[in-house]
């Protein structure tokens, strides 16, 4: 598990970047790809603090969605899609830092982006957090699950958690959640309706 | 009489199934039994020669259970965990196949499971992997396709389903006893036994821990693993392992993420005559606390670079109560790759007409 190379100059940090700097090889200055830029972590935060709220407001949002489900019919899903998706980019962006994976689990993690992981965990935190909550590849980053722990505290189905998500399917990626969110659970409406009707 | 791990008709055949057991390993029937298994880790040679994996895993002869073939472990490039395994089988060694999803899609990782399932590899590891930051070439592109739990539901699914992720059948499912890695001692800490949990849920059928120093902690840990009733579904063995001294606890304390190393056991080795025997004398000690804690089932004895230690260490604790652990598990192809070696020594000439014909009546 631990690949520990005794004997070197102790650096904050396991990546050691000073280090590996001296030999010669190339270090580049962010070396996270999953970084766009060394910056606080304010928005995300608040919003894992008022996890709670963020829920009661998703709900009614997802319900004033799937009400207008005629209107996206109208328009077409295909054609209401890419307005969609830059609006929830840019709010879910904002908000969460989010990366636009296309299947939303922010339900299930406490209201913080598991994308925001340099792993990319769904499933909860790896074994390296540091002592004081923050990333071990980041090392100024709060970790993405120590909060998502926090945040799920304080939900109504906040135990979402301890379910097992599913890898991600990279083919959805800058696609709208709610969008889909929204079709699936029309079809879902409808196809009960539909059963409703038969029996 | 035959050893209690070996199939009644010979020690050079491969053992039969047992009804609930999931591989044909020994590991699996040692934990079965409620005996107290003892798993080591191989340091993977950064070279091209078998014998140097032969060397290091000669060592543990005798005195484990299995063998970690790790999977660039530290993101550090090493020989791969596929290609020591395939060299650990074909000399009868049971090696666990370490599986990071760092480095490979899911495509690779389902490809490797089968490729691994067919060299006769019974037990398999799945972990997230460390970041890529963290080893020798950090402009690496860090994969993560899947994580260490999707990682445990995709093999488990392969074995039990007889299918890929995909949905695509299998005509011989993988068996393989499927084990994950579970560290108690970093945040957030009341998330953890859940985390063990979850992983069950997803396939895990034993765990190895990450370096246990801080005892009381991991006994707290294993409280509520209990009250969860987790100990029952699942193996637990718990990571230990020799520091070589004060120095190096240190450095690896503020170096290497998620390994958690309390100031007292820093200052008992600081005080000590000898170092490095302190720091046996340690690990010796940790062990023979843990294996009185309650759903503890084993040890993983990570002597990195100490691993002459591994036989002392397991010796003077005295955790195999005189069980001497099977050196040999026979390969299921022994006895093919056995006949076409006698083959080709005795000079048996081929005739390709013949051997045309023989084919085209056989078609497949």
């Amino acid at each position: 598990m631990a690949d520990p190379k005794p004997g070197a100059d102790p650096k904050p940090g396991n990546a050691a970047p000073a280090k590996k700097a001296a030999t010669g090889a190339f270090t580049p200055a962010g070396v996270s790809p999953s970084r766009r830029a060394r910056r606080k972590y304010t928005v995300r935060l608040w919003a894992v603090r008022n996890s709670r709220f963020l829920e009661w407001f998703y709900h009614r949002f997802a319900d004033l969605f799937l009400l207008l489900h005629p209107v996206w019919k109208l328009f077409g899903y295909q054609r209401v899609e890419r307005p969609i998706t830059f609006v929830e980019k840019h709010v879910k962006g904002f908000l969460f830092d989010c990366r636009m994976c296309g299947q939303c689990a922010l339900s299930s993690t406490g209201m913080s982006c598991p994308m925001n992981c340099p792993k990319q965990l769904r499933n909860g935190p790896c074994g390296g957090v540091r002592a004081n909550g923050n990333c071990e590849v980041e090392p100024d980053m709060p970790c993405v699950w120590v909060q998502a722990w926090k945040g799920s505290q304080n939900m109504v189905k906040g135990n979402a958690i301890m379910n097992v998500q599913k890898p991600v399917n990279q083919s959805l990626r800058e696609t709208s959640s709610w969008l889909r969110v929204t079709a699936e659970a029309a079809a879902a409406k409808e196809a009960a309706a539909a059963a409703g009707k038969d029996a | 009489m035959a050893h209690i791990d070996e199939n009644p008709l010979g020690p050079h055949l491969p053992l039969d199934p047992l009804p609930g057991h999931s591989s044909l390993g020994r590991l699996e029937r040692v934990l079965r039994r409620g005996e107290f298994a003892v798993t080591t880790e191989l340091n993977p040679p950064d070279s091209a020669n078998p014998e140097d994996v032969y060397e290091r895993a000669a060592i543990f002869d005798g005195w484990v259970d299995g063998i970690n073939a790790v999977d660039a472990s530290g993101a550090n490039c090493h020989m791969s965990s596929v290609g020591i395994c395939a060299l650990l089988t074909r000399m009868g060694y049971a090696p666990i196949m370490q599986i990071a999803c760092r480095d490979k899609n899911r495509i690779a990782i389902q490809g490797d499971v089968l490729g691994g399932a067919a060299m006769g590899v019974t037990n398999m590891m799945c972990l997230t992997g460390d970041g890529v930051q963290a080893g020798d070439q950090p402009g690496a592109k860090p994969v993560f396709d899947l994580d260490c739990m999707s990682l445990l539901e995709t093999v488990r699914i392969m074995r039990d389903n007889g299918k890929f992720l995909s949905g695509r059948k299998l005509t011989t499912p993988p068996k393989v006893f499927l084990g994950a890695a579970i560290n108690p001692f970093a945040p957030p800490y009341d998330f953890r036994p859940y985390r063990l949990g979850k992983k069950i849920e997803a396939g895990a059928q034993f765990v190895q821990s990450q370096y246990c120093f801080d005892v009381p902690m991991f006994r707290e840990y294993m409280k509520k693993v209990r009250d969860l009733g987790l100990h029952e579904k699942c193996f637990i063995l718990v990571g230990v392992g020799p520091m070589a001294s004060a120095k190096t606890a240190k450095w690896i304390r503020s170096n290497v993420p998620g390994i958690h190393i309390p100031d007292s056991i820093v200052a008992r080795l600081e005080g000590a005559q000898d170092q490095k025997k302190e720091g046996k004398q340690l690990c010796i000690d940790i062990i023979n606390e843990v294996k009185e804690i309650e759903g503890v089932s084993g040890v993983h004895v990570m002597a990195y670079r100490q691993e002459e230690y591994v036989a002392e260490i397991v010796h003077d604790s005295g955790v195999l109560k005189g069980r001497q652990p099977w050196k040999r598990e026979p390969n299921p192809v022994d006895q093919m790759v056995a006949e076409r070696i006698e083959r080709t020594r005795e000079g048996v000439e081929q005739n390709q007409q013949q051997m045309a014909e023989i084919a085209s009546h056989h078609p497949h």
